[in-house]
């Protein structure tokens, strides 16, 4: 689950999200005192709805969106890999984890982005995967390897963009694991793990 | 809507090898004393794109098939942010050099949250092949030519 203690990116995640609308709280609270009451006590900002809200957390949240899509993209990559019957009982248990991973980046950048008062991107319902081309194991590793490497390029596009430093540290967290899953299935397909010093 | 475009000049082969030569001029101008484009690091340069995009398909990001040209925020069935809807941008070589150098400073209150490319001759490059994404291309023609039969 995204919360358990031996996980820490998701509750940095989180813990972000939280400082990041207290900052926030502080700063809209110069300006409009219920403001600040009514946000407290629902729990959620509803100056986002106001028009009110601090256009660097709108921005945050706009880029944890568009990282919450490529994942649940991931997600349904993974699903479509475990379904195609090509994979050999190993590589599926290898491939679920990974989409396991997957999920609970979706749930910690879901709850991030709620946490900021926004309302999280959802999956689409039509993924365009080459499906016509997974005839084998290599294959659907093959996609696969191509999809991590891609959401490496992603995160590594988002970091520096975040207003929050502390979201780039959690988004940093999320690429460290995604390049290891790259790492791994560059490997299961007998490519070099790690092709170099410098990723770009 | 990204099939809105002069049309009959992308249907001529000739039509089109002319459009493709005009950009290959453009993209080289501004820049003249810099090397020329090279399309193989432009497409290696995309690898930086294909976590979110694909020429062919709407992905987190928009398709790309058909990019040059088009006025930014118009493909169809791709839900974008008000910001970029709201651009009125038609992409070119200058306006994606602008753009993919700060896309966030350049469109601001765009979904794209990506830091950009602040090398410039990488941009050039990868304007370039991107450029060869147009109605003469094989992995763009069936898509570009889809929409306009059916409407
Ligand atoms: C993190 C995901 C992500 C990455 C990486 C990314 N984009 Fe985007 N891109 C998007 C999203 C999302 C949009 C839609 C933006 C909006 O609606 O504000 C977009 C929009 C665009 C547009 C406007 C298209 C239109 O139809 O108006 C262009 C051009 C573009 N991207 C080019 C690129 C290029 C070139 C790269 C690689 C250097 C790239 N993008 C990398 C997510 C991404």
């Amino acid at each position: 689950m995204s919360t358990k203690d031996n996980n820490p990116a998701p509750a940095l995640l989180l813990e972000t999200a939280q400082q990041s609308r207290r900052r926030f709280i502080a700063r809209a609270g110069a300006l409009t005192f219920s403001g600040v009451a009514v946000a407290m006590l629902g729990g959620r900002s509803t100056a986002l709805a106001a028009g009110t809200a601090d256009k660097a957390i709108e921005q945050d949240i706009r880029i944890l969106n568009t990282a919450i899509a490529a994942e649940h993209e991931a997600v349904a990559a993974y699903q479509l890999g475990a379904e195609s019957g090509l994979l050999q009982p190993e590589v599926l248990k290898v491939a679920v984890a990974f989409q396991g991973h997957h999920k609970e980046h979706v749930d910690a950048l879901v709850k991030a982005v709620r946490s900021l008062g926004g309302k999280d991107a959802q999956a689409r319902d039509d993924y365009h995967f080459p499906v016509d081309k997974l005839k084998k194991q290599a294959d659907v590793l093959q996609f696969a390897a191509g999809l991590e490497r891609g959401a490496v390029s992603a995160y590594a596009g988002a970091i520096p963009v975040f207003g929050n430093r502390d979201l780039s540290a959690a988004a940093a967290s999320i690429l460290a694991d995604e390049a290891m899953h790259w790492a791994v299935l560059r490997h299961a397909l007998g490519l070099d793990p790690v092709p170099g010093a410098f990723f770009s | 809507m990204y099939c809105n475009r002069p049309s009959l000049s992308w249907r001529s082969p000739a039509a089109a090898a002319l459009l493709a030569a005009t950009a290959s001029i453009l993209l080289s101008l501004p820049v003249a004393a810099q090397a020329p484009a090279d399309l193989a690091a432009g497409e290696q340069a995309y690898a930086k794109c294909m976590g979110c995009h694909s020429p062919e398909h709407n992905r987190t990001g928009p398709l790309h098939c058909g990019l040059l040209g088009r006025e930014s925020g118009s493909v169809k069935d791709y839900d974008y942010s008000q910001a970029m809807r709201k651009a009125r941008i038609i992409w070119n070589a200058e306006t994606l050099d602008q753009f993919l150098a700060a896309p966030l400073s350049n469109v601001p209150g765009t979904s794209m949250g990506f830091a950009g490319i602040p090398d410039s001759q990488e941009r050039r490059n990868l304007i370039a092949w991107l450029a060869t994404l147009n109605a003469s291309s094989d992995r763009c023609r069936s898509i570009l030519s889809k929409p306009r039969e059916n409407s």
